[in-house]
């Protein structure tokens, strides 16, 4: 019985302090597509899986999708919009990557920076292969 | 004896492990550079954020004169450290003009009666539709923008005492 008391009694604290609003960047209401999902699946699966691979550039560990800032809610905004106003999901990635460069996506593309990211565990593989093959048939 | 090769793999991984200790000591950038810098402002026609101030259209950005762009909010604290350095800017002959970032007019009215108004004139970006299009990472941005709406030098977070001289020689570059 106590340890049930005990229990409610830190559940209760527990949703009070999450009752808690977190000190906002800004005091205006999110725009309108950064909660609200797009009228048609389809359209909506599309604009989640490129929010998932879109970083946020306020909260650099997280993808747009995941982020409360608000900043990241814009960028949700302007995704869905553009996806509603029948973009290319890799099109929109293309607008955000002119504007803030590679970095601002999560998907690996091989480009005259990146190459070598490629090409080491390839070469790696292949030297690796290559002395399992000498030293296997010098010892047959 | 055993043969010296033996050992490159052992050196190797130290060299990682060295170089992964340097890179943990040095700070974290946390800016995101714009890449639209040589590329022409989108189009656009901002509402006026404040009610002595016109708003902003990409037309009043390509009448020959170059100007700094400051992207800032009235909550944005280091805003209000670069409040007296956008001052000077003024004084010194720059033509700044304001993007309010998700604000509303009279949080606007309050900042600029408690820090001042360098502002020429003042668009409100709601969605943070031109930020986006112009590669701006936060607040505050300040960007200079020549007289034909070109992008031509991105200055990130607050403009502070040093950057003073670096903005307006930037201004005039962009002549």
């Amino acid at each position: 019985m106590i340890a049930v008391r005990r229990f409610l009694k830190v559940l209760a604290v527990w949703l009070a302090a999450m009752a808690i609003p977190v000190a906002a960047q800004d005091s205006m209401p999110p725009a309108p597509y950064a909660y609200n999902q797009l009228a048609d699946p389809q359209q909506e699966a599309a604009a989640q899986d490129l929010m998932e691979t879109l970083r946020c550039l306020k909260c650099q560990s997280q993808s747009i999708a995941d982020s409360d800032a608000p900043m990241a809610g814009d960028m949700r905004h302007q995704v869905r919009t553009r996806i509603a106003a029948g973009e290319e999901p890799e099109a929109v990635r293309a607008w955000l990557v002119a504007r803030y460069g590679d970095y601002v996506s999560y998907a690996p593309t091989v480009s005259k920076t990146t190459w070598p990211l490629f090409a080491v565990p390839l070469l790696l593989v292949l030297l690796a292969g290559f002395i399992l093959w000498r030293r296997l048939r010098t010892r047959s | 004896m055993i043969r010296w090769t033996v050992w490159v793999p052992l050196a190797l991984f130290m060299l990682f492990i060295g170089f992964a200790a340097y890179q943990l000591t040095q700070p974290k950038d946390e800016f995101i550079a714009s890449t639209m810098i040589g590329e022409p402002l989108p189009q656009f026609d901002l509402q006026p954020a404040s009610v002595d101030r016109p708003g902003l259209t990409t037309q009043d950005l390509r009448d020959g004169k170059p100007r700094l762009l400051n992207v800032w909010a009235s909550w944005c604290v280091p805003c209000v450290a670069e409040a007296p350095h956008l001052e000077a800017l003024r004084r010194q002959g720059a033509d700044i003009v304001g993007v309010a970032i998700r604000d509303r007019p009279e949080d606007v009215a309050r900042f600029l009666a408690n820090y001042g108004n360098p502002y020429s004139r003042i668009g409100s970006d709601d969605l943070s539709e031109l930020q986006l299009a112009i590669g701006s990472s936060g607040v505050p941005e300040t960007f200079v923008i020549d007289g034909q709406g070109i992008i031509r030098y991105q200055h990130l977070g607050d403009v502070r005492a040093d950057d003073v001289p670096v903005l307006m020689r930037e201004l005039a570059a962009a002549q």
